[in-house]
């Protein structure tokens, strides 16, 4: 057998090609955990007389919170949950502590949209996007759909601004009856998409439209979306969009503030000045000078935020670090459902509770790395200028932390 | 296009049946080919395309019911992968793709009918079997522990026609006593995703099937051994 011969007088050669392989908390929560032991009705006592607005998604919606309430600030004080505790307690929390204001812009997991909607009786709900999170634990994306579908069908007074992009969400948003603000945010991730949530046949694309095989469901064409570095409004002026934050992502991040502004009658030209005063949030983006590096952070939870991570960092070297707890998911299959190729050509540094899981994936990816066991190894370890900093959700967490918690 | 001597490798319907980082099984057999200077062909097959037969390895992966419903459908109806397996070609299967395999199992609260290319059905267990799988494998087949994580809400049944992969010495698998099932060529497990990446004598298992060797020559494990040596460790705490 030809390929048997092969193998055999492979052994040689393969050995010498082998030999090159080398080898905590910001006490946003307890307040309003408290408060809810006390009275059940808080968040709705503390909602009412706001004109709220909700956002959430899977990926970007503590960015596009703060981006929004930025915006809405234009007009009046706003309590937002900047700090992303987006649950019950973290948006209580932050409402109490906000005191009277007319405005909240508040950012809400997505296992807990119905519940907050239900509480705060908002304006708006903007949902940016259904994607796997969490493997282990977080409810089928399709399953995800049904609950924001439903959550809407019985409030069909909420107006929605929703991602014409992503086919689970326009189910959702579909559902709730009335019309819907649709924007386009430009997304690059498409995996869990490829079935059809309302009728279970394969979704066609055709650049950035889609459509089901089987079933009415459609792209809907998009009121707002990105054009070039800027935003086309509904009445299709188009916005220069000058942002601190880096990357195509919090462009279209940056659309969907917009969109949600406008929603509370802030016009783009009077928003985008609000939104080019934030520089970071919650860490996320932020540079920080240590023994001559300039370190950035990057947050990357899921397989759609990595990319977009690589995207935003430049050609500099670069850390990347990986856990496995229990906020992150307990299961690092994901890291093969990211390609690392744009990483080929620099320094990269990895770390972390899973480091060897991302060991074995770089290896198998083609990509040359060095493991280091802290975060000062990894300083010492590169040479003065920029360090990108690539982290998931608690091994972000402890990197800021090494950081005195950077904002 | 593929000769005689090129090892071809089908990875089925990833638009369906890839929830889970199945690609890194396509990837690590590719390469753990290509370091043996074995020349390697991989094929994505989509759901909407005809499933060749003349492929020398099978991949499936795991998924959510609604995919994995319309997968065993398409298969049967299609028939490529029946007659691939027919004709020996050697075949891993993982978590939604095991399943299928079988006679019967369970998507959406329904009782789907499978390919029956091995002995098993599966039907619903009480509690979703969620963490570190770990198990001693058929000795027959002269590998290392079995080392993966489980995601499954599945219990399944072997027949008499195929044996179980592995006993079970952490985490639930089949049914908390045995794990996976092999018959002729034919692998499948619960260790979900990339099980590869933490058992890479599974994926020259596959690959010694594929081409007849009863050996291969060694490649350099050190990560893949560090890998397992901690996720081991981890799974018997
Ligand atoms: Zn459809």
């Amino acid at each position: 057998m030809p390929l048997r011969a092969k193998v055999a007088t492979s052994v040689s050669k393969t050995a010498a090609a082998l030999s090159r392989a080398a080898g905590r908390g910001d006490g946003s929560v307890i307040g309003g955990w408290i408060g809810l032991k006390i009275d059940p009705d808080l968040l709705a006592h503390l909602a009412s007389g706001r004109a709220v607005a909700l956002i959430s998604g899977t990926n970007g919606k503590t960015t596009t919170t703060r981006l929004a309430a930025a915006a809405v600030s234009h007009i009046g004080r706003v309590a937002t949950n900047s700090f992303g505790a987006n649950m019950p307690t973290g948006h209580t929390s932050a409402l109490a502590k906000a005191g009277t204001t007319p405005f909240a812009v508040l950012e809400v997991d997505e296992h807990y949209l119905a519940r907050v909607i239900d509480a705060t009786t908002p304006r708006v709900v903007a949902l940016l996007n259904l994607s796997r999170d969490q493997l282990d634990r977080a409810k089928e994306v399709a399953m995800m759909a049904q609950l924001w579908r439903d959550a809407l069908a019985g409030h069909p007074e909420v107006r929605v601004v929703a991602n014409a992009d992503d086919p689970m969400v326009v189910w959702a948003a579909e559902g709730s009856g009335q019309q819907v603000t649709w924007f386009s945010a430009g997304q690059r991730w498409h995996d869990d998409s490829f079935v059809c949530p309302q009728s279970g046949d394969p979704i066609e694309r055709n650049g950035g439209d889609w459509w089901c095989t089987g079933c009415p469901l459609r792209r809907p064409r998009p009121h707002w979306r990105v054009e070039d570095d800027g935003v086309v409004d509904p009445r299709g002026d188009w916005h220069l969009v000058k942002l601190q934050l880096p990357g195509q992502v919090n462009l279209g991040n940056a659309a969907t503030a917009l969109a949600v502004a406008a929603e509370f009658g802030v016009r783009p030209i009077e928003a985008l000045p609000h939104l080019a005063t934030v520089a970071s949030v919650a860490g996320r983006y932020a540079q920080v000078d240590r023994d001559g590096r300039n370190v950035r952070l990057l947050l990357a939870k899921n397989p759609a935020s990595w990319l977009e991570a690589f995207d935003m960092a430049e050609q500099a070297p670069t850390l990347l670090s990986v856990n496995a707890r229990d906020p992150d998911g307990l299961d690092t299959s994901w890291l093969y459902d990211v390609n690392f190729a744009p990483l080929r050509d620099r320094l990269v540094l990895i770390t972390g509770d899973r480091a060897l899981d991302l060991a074995v994936r770089l290896e198998v990816n083609g990509v040359a790395f060095r493991h280091v066991r802290t975060f000062d190894e990894a300083i010492q370890a590169v040479p003065p200028g920029r360090l990108e900093v690539i982290a998931n959700y608690t091994a972000f967490q402890d990197i800021r932390a090494e950081l005195d918690r950077v904002n | 296009m593929s000769t005689e001597s090129t090892l071809r490798i089908v990875w089925i319907y990833p638009d369906l049946l890839s929830t889970y980082g199945d690609r890194g099984n396509l990837l690590i057999l590719a390469r753990r080919a290509a370091m043996r200077g074995i020349p390697v062909e991989t094929y994505e097959i989509r759901s909407d395309q005809p499933m060749p037969s003349m492929a020398d390895i099978y991949l499936i992966g795991g998924g959510e019911d609604g995919p994995q419903a319309l997968a065993a459908q398409r298969l049967i109806a299609d028939g490529g992968l029946h007659r691939a397996v027919n004709q020996g070609a050697a075949v891993l299967a993982i978590c939604a793709g095991y399943q299928l395999f079988g006679h019967s199992f369970f998507a959406k609260g329904a009782k789907c009918p499978g390919l029956g290319l091995l002995d098993l059905h599966s039907d619903r267990g009480e509690t979703r079997a969620v963490g570190e799988l770990r198990g001693d494998i058929d000795p027959r087949l002269g590998l290392p522990p079995l080392t993966g994580f489980e995601n499954h809400g599945g219990r399944t049944h072997l027949g008499p026609g195929v044996q179980p992969l592995a006993r079970v010495t952490v985490g639930i698998g089949n049914d908390g006593q045995t794990e996976g099932a092999w018959h002729g060529k034919i692998l499948g497990t619960y260790s979900h995703g990339p099980a590869l990446a933490r058992n890479p004598a599974i994926a020259d298992l596959l690959l010694r099937w594929a081409i007849g060797a009863d050996s291969l020559p060694p490649v350099d494990d050190t990560w893949p051994e560090r890998l397992r040596a901690e996720r081991l460790a981890a799974a018997s705490n």
